[in-house]
Order: C-alpha cells, then sequence, then structure tokens
C-alpha cells in the first residue's frame, strides 16, 4: 500500500503545472487536471485452456477547464510539458465554441484545499505485478477441478485485475496523488444434454472487490469451498423443475439484492439524473427533486447510505475526480428518500452547499461526470436475523441467490432480475431448487413489501466492473453492500414461458 | 498528421517494434491513432464538451513452444520513444515464452499485396466537423423553449486510423471515421418523450433541422394518450428498434459457443443450426467491409483473442459474409484455426450490419399506411440476455410507443418491457420495408454502422407495463 515509484517517477507537477498555467493565462476561472496510469489484465480460460490475454496500459492527462461559465475538456497521451500546455488551448476552445448553446453557466460549489496528499486504496499484493504465468496456473487449477466433477461438460475462469494511479491538481491548489487496486476473479460451470442441446450454468458468487491479488488466493473468500460445491448445486439444478409462474414471497440473498440496489436505488438517486441531464442516455429517475424528504421509497427497514469511504470498495477513494473529500451519506432513512448523490455541479446548483463527492471519470481521456458512490442497505440493528430465520418466515416463496440477467426502466420504475440459483420455500423451509425464474415489480413496490432485513451476519460487499453512464459512455466500478432482505408478494415469471415455449 | 515533434509517426513504431523483435514465430504491431470530439447537452443547454487524441500500441509476440506457439500480447497508450517500444515487444516477449500452446494458433497472415496506403499520415477530427451541429444547437433551443420542450443529446465523431505491421511482411491501414447525433425532446411536464438518431462517416450528411423536425412530430403524436396493457401486440420496429434486436442476433452467432451447446443456434450432438430455416421470408444478413455507405476495416484487427477471434489471424482479408441467407442460418462465426477444427470456412466479424428482404421497399410510414392495428415503437433500451438458450431478452421501449389504427398514427402508448428472443422476431415477422442507414439506440456506440428495414412483427410479447416516460 504504496505510492507507485514509477508513477511518481512521471513529471507529475511539471505536466499539471503547464496545463494549468496556460488555464490561468486563458481565463479559465476554475480547472482541474488529471494524470492517470490504469494498468489492466484480463486472464480467461476456456475449458482450461488460455482464450483471452490483455495486458494493457493506459498513461495520458486530461484537462477540464471552467471558462465564462462553460465546461471544455481535453485529452491526450502524449505527455510533454508543451502538450500538457495545449490541453488548455483545446479545453478553452470547444468551452468558447460551445458557449453559442449555453442557457445556464456551470457553477461549481465550494470545496476546501486539499493536500498536497497520497491516498492508497487497501490490498497486499499489487494484482498486476503478479505474472500472467501465476494468473494462467491459479485459473487452469480452478477449471481442472471443475471439469473433474460429474456433470460438468464445460468450464470457464477469469481473473480481472486493475491498478489505477492518478495525480489530481485544481487551480484551486489541491493536489493529491491516489492509487487504487481491484480485482474481479470469476468461474462459470457448464452442463450440457447432448441429446437436445439444452444447458445450464452456474458461477461463483464471488464479488468483485477492492482488493489485491491476495482476494484470489482466499483472503476475503472461499474459493476451494465454492469450488467444491458449485458442481454438485449445478447438477442439481439440471434436476430441478421449472418454476410455475405467479406471487412468490422472495428471500434475497446479498448476491442477487446488491445489483436490484445498484439499479432500483443507486441509479435512481443520482442527482444529475433526476434532474434531466442524463435524459438522452442513461435516463431520469421517477425519484425527482421536488420528492427530496417526502418520497415513501421503501418499507420502514429501508436504510440506505452512499459511501466512498468503506474499506474494498469499487466506489471507495481518498477524494474524487474534482477533489472533493470522500464522505459518506444518507440516501433513504426510515423509508423516505432523504439525499441524492452529487457532484460539485449538481450541488451548486440545486442549493445543496458542498459536494458529497461522487465526481468519477474512468479514464484519463474522459470528463468527471457525477457517478455511484457505494451505495448499501443497512443490515437489521442489533444481532438482526440469520437468513434461515427469514426463510422460516415464508409459507410459500423463492429464496434467490446470485446475479444473473438484470434490466430497468429509464426512469427506474420497472425492473427485472434473474440469478444464479433459486430455491422454493415451502412452509419455512428451502424444498430444492427451481429453474426459469425471474422476478419483476415497480421499484417503489418492491421496496415497499421489504417486511425484513437480515443481521450484519448476512451483510455482504457485492458489486460490479461495468456501470456505464454518460457519453461518451464511461464504466465505473462500484460496490453494494446489503443483508439478506424478506419481500412479500413479488411477481415471478417462468422466463421458457415469457420466450413461448 | 499531427507529430508535433512528440510522437513518432505510426509507422516507424510498427517498424521499430517488429525490428526489434527477437519472438521465433513472429511478431504482429497494431497501431491505432484515434482523435474525437464531442458536444454533450441537456435541458436545452450544452454541459460536457470535449476533445481527445490517443495512440494505442498492441504487439502480440509468437514464441515456439515444445507443443506449439506461445502467445504474449502486450499494449499500452502513448508510446513516445524507442525504449517505450522496446519495453513493449519485451513485455509480450516475456509473456509468450511463459504462455502454454495457444488453442488459436494457425500461420500468421502472409500478404497478397502491398498496401499502398501505409505510407501515409493518419487521418484526424476535431471540434470543426461538429460546427454545424452546434451552430445549429442555439436556435434549437430557442425554439424548444418556446414551443414547451427540453432537449437533451450528443454528437460525437471519431477518427481512427489503424497500422498493422507483421514479421511475415504485412503493412496495412485503416481509417475508420464515425460519428453519431442522438437527439431526445420532452414535453416539459415530463409527459410526451421522443428519441432520434443518426449515423454518419463525416457528419455532412447530418441535418440537425430534419431530426428536430421529426422529434417535434413525434410529440404531437403524443398529444393523445392511450393506456394499453401488457400482452402479445402486432408491432413495427423502426429500422433503429430493428438494430437494437438484430445487433444481439449477430453477437450470438459463436461458432464455439454453438458447438458447445451454449448458445440458441446449438443442435443437438455437438452440431449447429446452420442451414436450418429462422424465417420464412427470404432475409439476408450480412457484414461487408465495402458495403456503400457503412465502410468499415476489410481486414482483421485482433489485439487479443477471444472465442471467435484470432491474434493469429492479424491482416487476413474480410470479404462479404452472409449469416443468413434467404432466410436460412448460412453460417457462424469462426478464426481460421477454429474453421479448421470444424471442417468449415473461417467467418470473421466485420464492422458492420445489414439485414435486408431482396424485393422489399418502401420506408417506415409506408409500412404504418399498411397496417390495420400494431404498436409502432421508437427504440429499446436496457436489453439483456434473459437465456442463452433461447436468446430471450428482456430490455424496454423507450421514448415513443404509438398506436397505429387504420394506417395512421392515433397516439401515443405506455411504455413496456418486452421479453422476447430476435430469433423469434425474424420468425415472426411478416412484412418489411426497404433497408436504410439506421442507428441502434442501445449498441450504437459499439455497432454504429447498420442498415435494416422496418419490421412488422407479429405476437411481439410486451411482458409489462412501464411508467417511464
Amino acid at each position: 500500500m504504496a505510492e507507485s515509484p514509477s508513477f511518481a517517477a512521471l513529471p507529475l507537477e511539471a505536466l499539471c503545472d503547464a496545463a494549468l498555467g496556460r488555464a490561468r493565462e486563458l481565463g479559465a476561472n476554475d480547472a482541474e487536471v488529471r494524470v492517470e496510469r490504469i494498468r489492466s489484465q484480463l486472464v480467461a480460460l476456456r475449458d482450461a485452456m488460455v482464450e483471452t490475454t490483455v495486458d494493457d496500459t493506459e498513461l495520458a492527462v486530461g484537462l477540464r477547464v471552467l471558462r465564462r461559465g462553460s465546461q471544455g475538456f481535453a485529452a491526450t497521451v502524449e505527455l510533454t510539458e508543451e502538450a500538457a500546455a495545449r490541453l488548455a488551448d483545446e479545453a478553452c476552445a470547444i468551452a468558447e465554441a460551445t458557449s453559442s448553446a449555453l442557457a445556464v453557466p456551470v457553477v461549481l460549489a465550494e470545496e476546501p484545499v486539499h493536500g498536497p496528499d497520497v491516498w492508497s486504496s487497501m490490498y497486499e499484493v499489487d494484482p498486476v505485478e503478479v505474472p500472467l504465468a501465476d494468473k494462467v496456473a491459479l485459473l487452469e487449477d480452478w477449471s481442472r477441478r471443475l471439469l473433474a466433477a460429474p456433470g460438468v461438460d464445460h468450464a470457464e475462469a477469469a481473473v480481472l485485475a486493475v491498478t489505477e494511479d492518478k495525480h489530481f491538481s485544481s487551480l484551486a491548489g489541491t493536489v493529491i496523488t491516489q492509487r487504487r487496486v481491484r480485482l474481479r476473479p470469476v468461474f462459470e460451470a457448464f452442463a450440457v444434454d447432448s441429446e437436445t442441446g439444452s444447458f445450464e450454468s452456474m458461477r461463483s458468487l464471488a464479488p468483485p472487490a477492492g482488493r489485491g491479488w491476495e482476494y484470489a488466493t482466499g483472503d476475503g473468500w472461499a474459493w476451494d469451498d465454492e469450488l467444491a460445491r458449485v458442481p454438485e448445486l449445478l447438477a442439481e439444478k439440471v434436476r430441478s423443475p421449472s418454476a410455475e409462474a405467479g406471487t412468490y414471497d422472495l428471500v434475497i440473498d446479498p448476491s442477487n439484492l446488491w445489483l436490484t440496489i445498484h439499479e432500483s436505488v443507486g441509479h435512481a438517486t443520482e442527482l444529475d439524473r433526476a434532474l434531466g441531464y442524463e435524459a438522452a442516455y442513461a435516463g431520469t429517475s421517477f425519484a425527482t427533486f421536488d420528492k427530496l424528504g417526502s418520497l415513501r421509497y421503501g418499507s420502514p427497514v429501508m436504510h440506505v447510505t452512499g459511501d466512498r469511504t468503506v474499506p474494498h470498495g469499487l466506489a471507495t477513494v481518498g477524494y474524487d475526480d474534482e477533489g472533493v473529500e470522500a464522505q459518506s451519506f444518507d440516501i433513504v432513512r426510515d423509508g423516505v428518500l432523504v439525499g441524492y448523490q452529487l457532484d460539485r455541479r449538481m450541488a451548486a446548483e440545486n442549493g445543496l452547499g458542498r459536494s458529497n463527492g461522487c465526481a468519477f471519470a474512468d479514464s484519463p481521456m474522459h470528463v468527471p461526470i457525477q457517478r455511484m458512490a457505494n451505495v448499501s442497505l443497512e443490515p437489521a440493528a442489533g444481532e438482526g436475523p440469520r437468513t434461515e430465520e427469514l426463510v422460516s418466515g415464508v409459507e410459500r416463496g423463492i429464496y434467490v441467490v446470485g446475479d444473473k440477467s438484470w434490466s430497468i426502466d429509464m426512469q427506474r420504475y420497472n425492473f427485472q432480475f434473474t440469478g444464479q440459483r433459486f430455491y422454493l420455500i415451502d412452509r419455512g423451509r428451502l424444498a430444492g431448487q427451481l429453474r426459469d425464474v425471474a422476478y419483476q415489480a415497480r421499484t417503489t413496490d418492491f421496496w415497499g413489501s421489504m417486511e425484513a432485513v437480515g443481521g450484519s451476519s448476512t451483510f455482504v460487499l457485492g458489486g460490479a466492473f461495468n456501470c456505464g453512464k454518460g457519453q461518451p459512455g464511461q464504466v465505473a466500478p462500484v460496490s453494494h453492500g446489503c443483508p439478506s432482505a424478506l419481500f412479500r408478494a413479488v411477481r415471478v415469471l417462468n422466463t421458457r414461458a415469457e420466450a413461448g415455449l | 498528421m499531427r507529430q508535433d515533434g512528440r510522437l513518432p509517426p505510426p509507422q516507424e513504431v510498427v517498424e521499430r517494434a517488429l525490428a526489434v523483435s527477437r519472438a521465433t514465430q513472429g511478431c504482429v504491431v497494431i497501431v491505432s491513432d484515434t482523435s474525437e470530439a464531442d458536444v454533450r447537452f441537456a435541458r436545452n443547454t450544452t454541459t460536457t464538451n470535449g476533445t481527445r487524441r490517443e495512440r494505442h500500441v498492441s504487439v502480440a509476440s509468437f514464441v515456439g513452444s515444445g507443443d506449439g506457439v506461445g502467445v504474449g500480447v502486450a499494449s499500452r497508450s502513448g508510446v513516445g520513444d524507442a525504449s517505450e517500444i522496446d519495453k513493449l515487444v519485451s513485455a509480450s516477449e516475456a509473456d509468450a515464452k511463459r504462455a502454454r500452446a495457444a488453442e488459436d494458433e494457425a500461420p500468421l497472415v502472409v500478404p497478397s499485396e502491398v498496401d499502398p496506403s501505409f505510407t501515409e499520415p493518419t487521418v484526424e477530427t476535431g471540434a470543426p466537423v461538429l460546427a454545424e451541429v452546434v451552430g445549429g444547437l442555439a436556435g434549437a433551443f430557442e425554439r424548444a423553449r418556446a414551443a414547451g420542450r427540453v432537449l437533451a443529446g450528443f454528437a460525437t465523431h471519431q477518427v481512427s486510423t489503424v497500422y498493422l505491421g507483421s514479421s511475415t511482411g504485412l503493412r496495412r491501414r485503416h481509417v475508420q471515421p464515425g460519428g453519431t447525433l442522438e437527439l431526445v425532446a420532452r414535453s416539459d411536464d415530463g409527459t410526451r418523450s421522443a428519441w432520434t438518431g443518426a449515423g454518419s462517416a463525416w457528419f455532412d450528411d447530418v441535418d440537425l433541422l430534419a431530426l428536430e423536425e421529426r422529434l417535434v412530430r413525434r410529440l404531437s403524436w403524443a398529444q393523445r394518450r392511450i393506456e394499453l396493457p401488457a400482452g402479445r401486440y402486432e408491432t413495427i420496429l423502426p429500422p433503429d428498434a430493428a438494430a437494437d434486436l438484430v445487433v444481439t442476433l449477430s453477437e450470438a452467432m459463436s461458432g464455439r459457443d454453438a458447438e458447445d451447446a451454449r448458445s440458441v443456434f446449438s443442435a443437438p450432438a455437438g452440431a449447429t443450426k446452420v442451414g436450418e430455416t429462422l424465417s420464412s421470408l427470404p432475409f439476408e444478413l450480412r457484414g461487408d467491409p465495402h458495403e456503400p455507405g457503412l465502410q468499415c476495416a476489410p481486414f482483421v484487427i485482433a489485439p487479443a483473442s477471444s472465442a471467435d477471434v484470432s491474434v493469429f489471424d492479424n491482416g487476413a482479408e474480410i470479404g462479404r459474409t452472409i449469416w443468413i441467407e434467404a432466410g436460412r442460418l448460412a453460417r457462424l462465426q469462426y478464426h481460421r484455426s477454429a474453421a479448421q477444427r470444424s471442417g468449415v470456412a473461417p467467418a470473421f466479424a466485420v464492422d458492420n450490419l445489414t439485414l435486408e428482404l431482396p424485393g422489399a421497399s418502401g420506408g417506415l410510414d409506408d409500412l404504418v399506411a399498411r397496417t390495420d392495428r400494431a404498436l409502432l415503437l421508437t427504440c429499446l433500451w436496457y436489453i439483456r440476455e434473459v437465456d442463452p438458450h433461447t436468446l430471450l431478452l428482456t430490455g424496454l421501449t423507450r421514448d415513443g410507443v404509438y398506436l397505429v389504427e387504420h394506417g395512421e398514427v392515433t397516439g401515443a402508448v405506455n411504455n413496456f418491457r418486452f421479453n422476447e428472443s430476435p430469433v423469434e422476431v425474424l420468425a415472426r415477422t411478416v412484412e418489411a420495408g426497404g433497408s436504410e442507414r439506421a442507428l441502434s439506440r442501445e449498441w450504437g456506440e459499439w455497432m454504429a454502422r447498420t442498415a435494416m428495414p422496418a419490421l412488422r412483427v407479429e405476437g411481439f410479447n410486451m411482458s409489462s407495463v412501464s411508467p417511464a416516460i
């Protein structure tokens, strides 16, 4: 956990000074420059044979300026002072060129000057420094274990490792160097019925995490246990009956619920969306600004926070990409909408004071936009119920485990999710797996039907590397923690029936 | 080309990397220089705007091992001097030496002829390409404010110049321009919304006013609101919405997945459905690097291998590739090595997609005029695979669903969540118009070059109502 010597050896200050100095000369009111190196490695095996390897380094400098109320951004891979200074000319030029169509001058919320400061996420072994051959060897071992199990016909295993070094400097005087590390190991087993050509699959439940290579070798996830269990679980799934469509009580495991939170709460409570700034692409939100403080989002046991400080969170930072210090804040309290995720523009435009630090750019080539914090559902206070206790309170229902397919509308009302495993709940007990299940609901109906949340022992930090938003498209990593939770009377579909079979 | 005395010419990068390569079985170098400009707007004002210039260099080294060829690929942005090139080559060779024998091994491609354009410079774009659109935005915003509309959208233009060289003597260059303009207009009370978009190579054929007029027309259709329940409806997909589904269909054409019994195109006992009829209409689905208006790379550019793409195939010629012919599945995607194993011809991914019904003509309005009662969509959104076995997809209708009655649009309908398979959609298509340039709202960022007909489909499964607008 230290600043990267090779990154620190780059002419960071000289590049930033050149860009900011020229921006000042050109009359920029505000300017922020990021020199950023993103190393990413992907190794993917199919049936224990290497299918894909990627070993990539992105190194570039990007500058955002605010001049006469108009924003401009420019970026280049050329790391010279001349090129950095030229970015200011280009960013100011496009800010000027588009100012004729600017109706609302951009204002950024005040933020104290920070630094110079150095911050790093929590990890032990930088995963991109682990040789690809070692990664291949680990994934071969996983694949062979799966393929050796009865009933497994094919196996996939992959790991995606990212190490992000970022140097931020602003005209206001903030100077920050940050390092973030993240890892996504995954495996999936497939069972094929060669007579019919049909198949089933089951994927590991391990979430991606803000951890180093140690995560793939057992620190934070019991890989050996899951590798041993998945073939049996897959065999059970192959034998299981197709679900009957209808209305069921659902107990949803954190391995599935994190994604429902992401889509129906995380995105819906981004203020730029709620105000219409994403109307052309990601969409808007039913949780409009006039409903702040009054919208009944869910049941009284629903408490949701935005947090950019949680250890191992994929959206955890020391400072965001506008130089705002990381924070934790309420979004839903006692089932009522009480807060939004903000960047500096959203905070200033709506009189909300300081930004809560949700600006992010996925690349030095992209401008920071408002992105998601680690948005998490709090567990029950005290010890709280275990998952088994939630199940015991269900007469006829389904226990949903693992995420798979997901989709939600552009105002975050109507969603549909599937999963890795579905268990029938019969009179308070699990009664075997079901196939072909999807659950579908409207956001506030669904969260309003949440009768109980599990205790902290059920809490898991899930998440994804690939949350998309913005134009040009940007991809952000984000975590979502949650306990198991019990929902009453949710619509369940049979996916084969939906396909007309 | 923009050199500024800092980044060496891309050809020099290619030649330097090949000169220092010590890989026993060869080396492939890909240099991609990309420039881009974009303007984003919402709430009748510009928001974020930017320009960027990028170079990305990939080096693939091939090294003999005991039982085959090991591959190492290293890539990075920038690459400013010889030492950085040398480091990249060394990194790829180190990985190749430690790699197991590659499953996709094939002889590196040997040039059949010299590409004279290889010596030509990078082609660039910048903010001036968007000047006419940007110049028109202020007026569009004024008109929108006066009429109680709120405009949002995005204009972007990008040019990539790719240089590909190999130790076998390949020297190829491809210039890929491309851009899109998307517009959304919402009534200021939030009760009506409409979308339109256009893809273009150089933005010289993008007509902001015409697109604005299309939005105004669609918002006017929505003056009458009709609530309809979930169910199966005869549905008209305009070319853009057809592209939303057909792009997903094309993504499912993996030969390996089909043979492994993991795709909608799998048949029992490791066979595939090639040769089976998908539609009673004689549709042709093709990719063609030389398709007029949709030109794309005529050779393989593969910085990494995957199920149906191989770094060994870099530089291989891509020709007109017919995926569906006369309504039958004609072929699936294979790289050369997999094709040899399976006893079929290689079929490479093509960066454009055309669906055509031979003999069909007329546009969306003609199809509407011939329709007694159907839903008319605008575009589809948040499309995700639910079941790969049937290619069942879920997603939403967005920014305009209309009811057609007796050949005319009679009002706007609520949005729906659909659960449908594009394979079934083709099978249940009863009529199609002539093919025209289309922009997939969902996939246009990755597949902007499409031509599609409007489709009239029976029994489109609208699974539930979405109150979103």
